[in-house]
């Protein structure tokens, strides 16, 4: 699975795109440390969290793309960094738990 | 790859500009041609410096030195200092005040965070007077 994937998936909205990457895993979690020193290279990471600290994190930690659950609001600065970073961000209505499912599946993870 | 010294000044309470110099930092040593693992080793553990300069010490500044074989950060502020420096590598202890983990911080993984990262982690902190953190991501 790629990044282009989520495109066609259906729950999920692409906000920010950016130049195609592999998802390689899902990982899910909202407190900023805790995906900063977990989340592996690669993973689509799956949090509410939709501030330009949750970019930060998702740029320095390389996932593969923010996955916003729950219908997160998704600051305007966040946008703005993530279009600059290259930062891929889709949103879904899923909680985090069911977006990992629909992605592990897609991916053939499961 | 030649060697390289950098600088930056981490502003204090400032949380939508932390995470410049990492991701400037990142983004020299990409160029440079380094390899993708020990990039992200250095922008992680330097991001959770910067996040503890700004939350914790009203800023700070950052020297970076780049080697073939790998980067050293010096992270320096003046801050209040760390009365128990054991207590405050214990992972999920935190101090950051609610506003802060409003945002998603103060989860008390920073120092650790910062030591699992670096090949090297060196912390020295007097109250009153500031921390020094020294790290080193070795370049496989």
């Amino acid at each position: 699975m790629t990044t282009d994937d989520f495109a066609q998936m259906p729950d999920f909205t692409v906000a920010v795109p950016g130049e195609s990457r592999p998802v390689a895993s899902v990982y899910c979690a909202d407190l900023l440390s805790w995906a900063m020193g977990r989340a592996p290279a690669d993973a689509a990471w799956c949090t509410v969290m939709g501030n330009v600290n949750a970019v930060a994190v998702a740029h320095l930690a390389d996932v593969a793309a923010i996955v916003l659950c729950e219908d997160a609001v998704l600051d305007e600065d966040a946008r703005e960094k993530a279009a600059q970073q290259g930062v891929i961000i889709v949103r879904t209505g899923l909680p985090a738990f069911a977006a990992g499912v629909a992605i592990a599946q897609h991916a053939g993870l499961l | 790859m030649p060697n390289i010294h950098m600088h930056y000044v981490v502003p204090g309470d400032d949380f939508t500009r932390a995470g410049e110099a990492s991701a400037d930092l990142k983004a020299r040593l990409k160029k440079l041609g380094m390899p993708s693992d020990a990039v992200r080793k250095v922008a992680i553990a330097l991001y959770e410096g910067e996040i503890n300069l700004a939350i914790h010490a009203g800023g700070g500044e950052i020297e970076v030195q780049v080697f073939p074989d790998k980067v050293e950060m010096t992270l320096t502020d003046t801050g209040p200092g760390i009365p128990d420096i054991d207590l405050a590598m214990r992972a999920g202890w935190s101090t950051a005040p609610d506003e802060v983990r409003s945002l998603g911080f103060g989860a008390g993984m920073g120092l650790p965070n910062m030591k699992n990262y670096a090949d090297d982690f060196e912390i020295e902190s007097e109250v009153g007077v500031g921390t020094r953190v020294f790290m080193r991501v070795n370049v496989a």
